[in-house]
């Protein structure tokens, strides 16, 4: 595919790539971790507040951490749906985006590291859903959710008496208590920090250096691509076939 | 596990009546240790029928790396009858600390025991033990505590583990832990054990476990840390009368502010209560007197697992080894955030330079269309 000569003016071809319930997903994912950073932060560090009033008439750290709870229900169970989603939605939207099964995964990865890191010519994949490291540094996000739904219910656990919460009362015995639990719930919220950060930056330059629609596609659902590429991948798969 | 039943021994309400306790005294006393422990009224009637009837437990107490916290906790415990139902009455066969008998006498009373209630006495241990150099840095009558420790246990029906030192080791086992101080249930594997963790633990709790394997033969319900469930299934901060304050989000900033005058909650203090499980925010300490939130002081958490570890006691988040004093998660996220800003700023340089031809083309492909649409 590296040889691919592309027509001038480019000749798009608009592919479906994310579906529906991809980019709910994506999207609630993405205003739930922002509430939950927000209001964790005030969790862990709240404002000083100068009140006259009394304590009866405030519920601020109560509604703070009412909302910091909706908001991590909403996620756990986003994050199990997509989950699902993974093994019955399409090509792009399947795990074998995220998790590494064969060398060649590995193979590609140092390809677009080569290309957009290191940014030497000639080993450009032109993937069309997720490129490898992106996919797998999802993979280690989803990892992150799943240490943040640990944790965090695993403090919740105590406070509830609802069975659901209550399957995570496991958790503060094997890491030594609930201090323990609160750091490393805390750490990992940086990585979520760091983690929007890059992706919100790559997806910028993604769009900008490649012209396909990519941040744009979060909402459509549709990105553009050349039809050399598109008939150089429709090969591949039919060869694989 | 029932306890056996011997016409040898007395009861202890035979026993307290002996010392001129009243029955009114000893009523008393069964309701309050019956509330302590959490049960229904119904309970009552239990723990005074067990009192009467059952003769005495046969205890025995085994000091190792420890402070004696703990006995005196339980000596100090709010109702007479708790001390002198377990110290005096309670068969305490053996304990060097407050046992009357000394050296050869001593162990020749703990081996009676031993033998005589082999498989039904109740081992209580007060300190972790030191596996460092053989275990040579706490030695009894020549013989190393991890070797009386193992002897003790073995006709043992259970072990109690009296406060945090044989509960997590405690300061003896912080870091670095100059003498590999263990806790129990790390060395002894084939027993149930029940600990009983804080430094110390309050009184009536280690008066409220010993009276529930009398009263029902069996262990108190256990928590997944092996903690009895009466005491230690709730946070101090669920308990804590300063809660409301926490929920307003009306805080102490700094011990000598005005906040901590109106007795607002010392979360950003440091207090650990949020993430410590005991019952002092219930039953308090010295006659239910106070508790160290109550005297105007966070909780350190010291009923938890390393608290000595887990960084100040006067701070939310601990300092993170090797990142420089005084550094945080948030300072060492902030400075890998400014890093990745960093990162991000010279890429999307590198990518204008590197990439200027790919670029350029999609810039100049998009103006020769709109060109051309003008053009028409």
């Amino acid at each position: 595919m590296n040889t691919t000569v592309l027509s001038k003016p480019h000749k798009l071809r608009r592919v479906f790539v994310w579906q529906l319930p991809v980019r709910v997903y994506h999207w609630l994912n993405a205003l739930s971790i922002l509430v939950l950073i927000a209001t964790g932060f005030f969790i862990g560090n709240p404002l000083a507040i100068l009140s006259g009033k009394e304590a009866s008439d405030l519920y601020i750290m109560g509604t703070v951490r009412f909302i910091h709870f909706v908001a991590a229900y909403i996620f756990f169970f986003n994050f199990a749906f997509r989950i699902y989603w993974g093994f019955v939605g399409n090509k792009y939207a399947g795990w074998k985006n995220f998790i590494p099964t064969n060398k060649q995964f590995f193979k590609d990865m140092w390809a677009v590291i080569k290309t957009d890191i290191f940014m030497t010519k000639g080993s450009e994949l032109h993937t069309i859903g997720h490129n490898r490291v992106a996919g797998f540094i999802y993979f280690l996000t989803f990892i992150a959710f799943g240490i943040q739904c640990l944790t965090g219910f695993g403090l919740y656990s105590a406070t509830s008496d609802w069975w659901f919460p209550n399957l995570f009362a496991w958790v503060p015995a094997v890491v030594g208590g609930d201090f323990m639990l609160r750091q490393i719930h805390h750490w990992t919220m940086w990585f979520f920090i760091l983690f929007t950060v890059v992706h919100v930056y790559l997806v910028f330059y993604h769009d900008y250096v490649e012209g396909r629609g990519e941040i744009s596609s979060m909402g459509g659902g549709w990105k553009f691509i050349e039809e050399e590429i598109f008939e150089a991948n429709k090969k591949a798969e039919e060869k694989k076939k | 596990m029932i306890i056996e039943t011997s016409t040898k021994r007395k009861t202890y309400y035979e026993e307290l009546t002996e010392k001129g306790y009243s029955r009114r005294d000893f009523m008393k006393f069964c309701t309050m240790i019956a509330a302590y422990m959490g049960l229904q009224s119904s309970g009552v009637a239990q723990v005074t029928e067990a009192l009467k009837t059952k003769p005495r437990l046969p205890v025995i107490w085994m000091h190792f790396q420890e402070c004696t916290c703990c006995s005196e906790s339980f000596i100090r415990s709010s109702h007479p009858i708790v001390a002198d139902i377990i110290l005096d009455k309670l068969s305490l066969d053996y304990t060097e600390t407050l046992m009357a008998a000394a050296g050869h006498q001593a162990e020749e009373a703990m081996h009676k025991t031993m033998k005589e209630h082999y498989g039904e006495y109740v081992l209580c241990v007060e300190g972790s033990v030191p596996l460092g150099a053989d275990g040579v840095y706490c030695m009894i009558g020549g013989k190393s505590s991890l070797d009386i420790l193992h002897e003790v246990a073995e006709g043992a029906k259970a072990i109690i583990c009296w406060g945090s030192c044989a509960s997590n080791g405690c300061v003896q086992a912080a870091k670095p832990n100059p003498t590999t101080a263990t806790p129990i249930h790390k060395i002894i594997k084939n027993k149930p054990i029940i600990k009983v963790p804080g430094c110390p633990p309050i009184g009536e709790v280690m008066a409220g476990t010993i009276v529930h394997i009398l009263t029902f033969g069996t262990l108190p319900a256990l928590d997944g840390i092996g903690r009895p469930k009466a005491f230690y299934s709730k946070r101090v901060h669920d308990s804590c009368y300063r809660r409301p304050y926490y929920d307003a989000g009306l805080y102490v900033e700094s011990f000598d502010d005005e906040n901590a005058k109106r007795g607002y909650c010392l979360y950003k203090v440091g207090c650990k209560g949020p993430s410590t499980y005991n019952a002092c925010g219930v039953m308090r300490w010295n006659n239910g007197v106070s508790f160290p939130i109550q005297s105007g002081h966070g909780c350190f958490g010291c009923s938890e697992e390393s608290f000595w570890d887990n960084g100040p006691l006067y701070q939310r988040l601990p300092n993170i080894a090797g990142f420089g004093i005084e550094a945080t998660a948030d300072t060492v996220g902030k400075v890998a955030l400014g890093v990745t800003a960093a990162g991000i700023a010279a890429h999307a340089v590198a990518t204008n330079l590197r990439k200027k031809k790919m670029i350029d083309n999609l810039i100049s492909e998009g103006k020769e269309s709109e060109q051309e649409l003008k053009a028409e």
